[in-house]
């Protein structure tokens, strides 16, 4: 290693210090004025009154005020559920916004001094550590030492960074509260991008895409003289920096709703939802567009480019989860379980998902239509049942914290429905498949290892079988890693694409049907 | 033929395809397959990526450990010391007897070594073996200087693999060129070029003197035969693999190089047969092979080959089809099809084109008087086989293989397109106007074949 790259670690870890201190600093003090502004209207009595005890009180840590909080406030609503008195119940989570504006600390004076040594120290220093990778050195794919990596190969760093990921991620979905001073942090650049405060979800849209960019950058050291694996990641950068993360921004800037026009339903699970149809409806001509648009994605965008290229285009080149396991989760690709047993899981876990999504929006949109004379604000509870089981704990939790035990596609192996309804397309009507180079297959292992959908590419490509999966998500990494040219991502004709029964060229004395 | 015990010695890719294309056709026989080597088959291929880890052992099993047991094909982890052929015996190293009623060998090749002084010094070793890697994991650790001696294919991946970990490496290469017993000049020269680039002290037309060793056996220096002495704690002999055929010695099956055999892969003992780097061909299968085959796709061709022979009425001869292989020197990967020759015979002319950076290359031979398209040599090229297996059994014309090489490109998507450049090259060479068949915009943007 380089002594600036040495340099750059440091500096990474340090900003990464830094970023998870922060949370921890600062007193917090609450008053009548901050409850009566931030709560609302209907709350505004009971709220004031509920939190009268911790008024002007200084606290000196996060913990003890959420604590009080949640003490105070759990105490008044487990009283009304007691009574059965399930509307007065005050379904609204005020934890994060209340602790939020009660926080007082330097970060707020100084949020783009907290901000530069923390996230951009931490992505100066990555970059220090990436830009010099590979330098010199000839064009190749450059998989050196990776199982005797602590980090690559489920060592103790990997466990550590496993471990960290869960953690934020719990914090993020359930727990915002206390990660609060890294939302004022980037409040005025929220600010000055939407016009809006930060919430949590800035933050992390924030620090995602960097991930991308950053580990985009790396991608190109890694793969370079692979134009096809450089030119899939610039397009994953690109939708994730303008699609998923300053094009939403805008458009809440100019009073439309927040949309990420390259996510689909059902990975987009609420698209149907009351709230955002209603957003849409009500936003003029923009906010038909989005509809029309995001429907149109669904029935029509979907499976007429699956057809021609396989479900590549969305999973590998658009998609902001597979933006995110291309870039941030390619060192840990080789990680997925490639047993048969685990393809079977894989096929109950995300057509499972599927059924689950599809169902659930059917009952959503039958039900908004029947003014909610069918299950009046039952769909609600299924909403929250997959919100915080699919989207948020396997989605989030589980498919991005066990990059390092379990590779960087879980989410989209397992559990993402949008995957498996690409993927049916792709099975049964595409043009795209992995072509197998007649007999040259030596079956070294090299494209099951590296295939991060856990595909066992050499059990086809040994008998000289095309490779037609379902999971494929056309990252070309099983071609790029291959020593003797065997494999091909290519579109052609339907006719010979699914060979069952292979022959192997090249022995004249008899036709071997694999 | 029910309930026959068949018994193969080797579970390399010979056996294996050969115990797994007899399960396939016979679901009565009762099949063995024994080596000492490893328990279970594993891609001999991969060993150097292990090193390099790039992948561990169990990544290397083309197989998960269950499919044998679910195949029936039973394994036994076990060296034969000695065949006792009149008996139907095997005698392994415990001691232990084994019967069979078919025996099949397949036992591989070892290292070949040949007679420097020095060459069983601790630290000096070949690569072939799963034993060989472990070994070579063990002699090389924490050393500061390796030599590699010949320049084939073992001796450039043992090269690559000392690299992934730093330590530096001089290439002693008997030729003037890397491999140019194989490669046409020009090709060899291409590797030599980029073997520099690795950083690998390649040393031509050098050869290997004597091993100097201190005195607890262990490797200190060789000196070559420009008188030139290397320190270092590590030599990778890779002069090629000779059949691993020593315990066969003196029972009575006739044996030369390697283990003799017909065109249907018998030996001269009833019911025993031999296939894959061990076998020796008493009469060449064709003019233009040798009589041992040591690669991957041939000992594969002559385990299925030997399978339906053995699970059918109709016994079909050897008969390969056109030449094929491939090989990586470090990141330039490598793939021929048809007869390439290293010297150009008479009767043949050769088309060469590469590129400005001298990182791809492309080779068409094809004879002179009837321009019958011959071979192809390509490097940093992917080529489609089937492609090259029907022009060269259709006997395909050079222009007719040209006007058609867009579609016999196999590199990924978003490549250059090479195949332009060498149409141009090729026509301004002949005066000839060959043109690509013409793609519609819209069969480009749906990246069809065409």
């Amino acid at each position: 290693m380089r002594n600036i790259q040495k340099f750059g670690l440091a500096l990474f870890i340090i900003g990464l210090l830094i970023f998870s201190y922060i949370p921890f600093i600062g007193d917090y003090q609450l008053n009548v004025q901050l409850v009566e502004k931030l709560v609302k209207e209907e709350h505004r009595e009971v709220m004031t009154g509920i939190l009268e005890p911790m008024y002007d009180k200084i606290y000196t840590s996060n913990f003890s005020f959420i604590r009080d909080f949640k003490e105070l406030f759990n105490a008044y609503n487990q009283d009304l559920k007691d009574q059965q008195a399930w509307d007065k119940v005050i379904w609204d989570n005020y934890a994060f916004s209340v602790t939020k504006a009660a926080a007082i600390n330097p970060v707020q004076e100084h949020p783009y001094k907290y901000f530069g040594v923390s996230i951009i120290l931490g992505v100066i220093g990555g970059l220090m550590y990436i830009m010099p990778l590979y330098r010199n050195e000839p064009e190749g794919i450059k998989n050196n030492g990776i199982y005797f990596s602590s980090m690559k190969a489920r060592g103790v760093l990997g466990i550590f960074t496993g471990t960290y990921l869960i953690l934020f991620y719990v914090i993020l979905y359930w727990l915002p509260e206390y990660m609060t001073n890294l939302v004022i942090m980037v409040d005025p650049l929220s600010e000055a991008l939407s016009g809006n405060e930060a919430s949590q979800w800035f933050l992390y849209g924030l620090v995602y895409t960097l991930a991308i960019l950053v580990m985009g950058i790396r991608m190109f050291k890694k793969y370079k003289g692979n134009a096809y694996q450089t030119i899939r990641t610039g397009s994953v950068m690109f939708f994730q920096l303008a699609f998923a993360f300053l094009l939403p921004e805008i458009l809440v800037l100019f009073n439309m709703p927040w949309h990420d026009f390259k996510n689909i339903w059902p990975l987009d699970y609420s698209f149907f939802y009351e709230y955002r149809i209603e957003g849409m409806v009500s936003s003029g001509a923009l906010g038909m567009f989005m509809l029309i648009w995001g429907i149109l994605l669904i029935v029509i965008g979907v499976p007429l480019l699956t057809y021609f290229y396989g479900k590549r285009w969305y999973c590998s080149w658009v998609c902001g989860c597979g933006g995110l396991a291309e870039t941030l989760g390619d060192p840990y690709r080789q990680l997925s379980d490639k047993s048969l047993k685990a393809w079977k899981v894989e096929r109950y876990l995300i057509h499972g998902v599927l059924v689950f999504a599809v169902v659930m929006t059917a009952l959503t949109i039958v039900n908004y239509f029947m003014k909610f004379d069918l299950l009046g604000q039952a769909t609600n509870q299924l909403h929250s049942i997959y919100g915080f089981a699919i989207g948020s704990a396997f989605a989030g939790v589980i498919g991005t914290g066990f990059y390092p035990f379990m590779g960087n596609r879980v989410w989209c192996r397992f559990g993402c429905p949008l995957a498996a309804y690409l993927g049916i397309v792709q099975r049964f009507k595409s043009r795209f498949r992995i072509t197998t180079n007649g007999g040259q297959c030596i079956s070294c292992g090299n494209c099951s290892t590296y295939c991060e959908m856990g595909i066992d590419v050499r059990w086809y490509a040994q008998r000289g079988q095309n490779i037609v999966r379902s999971s494929c998500v056309g990252c070309g990494v099983c071609s790029a890693v291959c020593p003797r040219g065997v494999l091909k991502l290519e579109n052609a004709g339907e006719e010979g694409r699914i060979n069952e029964m292979p022959i192997i060229i090249g022995n004249k004395s008899i036709s071997v049907k694999s | 033929m029910n309930n026959r015990k068949i018994v193969i010695i080797g579970n390399g890719i010979s056996g294996i395809t050969c115990a797994r294309n007899i399960r396939k056709k016979d679901n009565e026989a009762e099949i063995l397959v024994i080596s000492g080597e490893t328990e279970h088959f594993f891609s001999r291929t991969a060993l150097m990526y292990i090193y390099m880890g790039h992948m561990k052992y169990e990544h290397t099993k083309p197989y998960e450990d269950w499919f044998w047991e679910k195949n029936r094909i039973k394994l036994l982890k076990a060296w034969i010391e000695f065949v006792d052929f009149p008996k139907k015996q095997l005698i392994c190293q415990d001691g232990k007897a084994i019967s069979y009623d078919i025996l099949i060998l397949a036992t591989g090749s070892r290292p070949n070594k040949i007679g420097w002084p020095g060459q069983d010094l601790k630290g000096v070793q070949g690569l072939y073996s799963f034993q060989d890697l472990e070994l070579m994991e063990e002699n090389t650790k924490g050393i500061k200087k390796a030599v590699i001696v010949g320049g084939g294919l073992i001796g450039i991946e043992m090269a690559e693999m000392l690299r992934s970990r730093n330590v530096p490496v001089t290439f002693l290469v008997r030729e003037r060129n890397f491999w140019d017993n194989v490669l046409p000049e020009e090709e060899a020269k291409m590797i030599n070029k980029h073997i520099l680039e690795h950083e690998i002290d390649l040393q031509l037309d050098t050869q290997l003197d004597e091993i100097i060793g201190d005195d607890e056996g262990r490797v200190t220096a060789v000196v070559t035969n420009k008188g030139k002495k290397i320190n270092c704690e590590f030599v990778g002999l890779t002069v090629g693999v000779v059949p691993n055929i020593g315990f066969l010695i003196g029972s009575g099956l006739e044996t030369s190089k390697g283990i003799l055999i017909d065109h249907f892969f018998r030996t001269n003992m009833p019911n025993v047969y031999a296939i894959g780097d061990c076998a020796e061909f008493r009469e060449l299968v064709a003019e233009d092979r040798k009589n041992i085959e040591q690669v991957w796709y041939t000992g594969r061709m002559h385990g299925e080959i030997l399978a339906h022979n053995l699970t059918s009425q109709n016994q079909v001869p050897y008969m390969p089809g056109p030449w094929f292989n491939s090989a990586k020197f470090l990141d330039i990967e490598y793939q021929t099809y048809g007869q390439v020759p290293p010297k150009q015979d008479s009767y043949t002319d050769s088309f060469f084109w590469n590129d400005a950076k001298g990182k791809v290359s492309i080779r068409l031979n094809y004879n002179k008087d009837s321009n019958v398209f011959m071979g192809v040599n390509a490097l940093g090229w992917r080529l489609r086989h089937d492609f090259f297996d029907r022009a060269l059994t259709e006997k395909w014309t050079i222009d007719q293989v040209m006007g058609n090489l867009d579609k016999a490109s196999f590199n990924p998507e978003f490549y250059k397109p090479y195949y332009q450049a060498v149409l141009k090259d090729y026509n301004s060479l002949k005066g000839n106007n060959i043109q690509f068949k013409k793609v519609s915009l819209f069969r480009k943007l749906i990246g069809s074949r065409a």
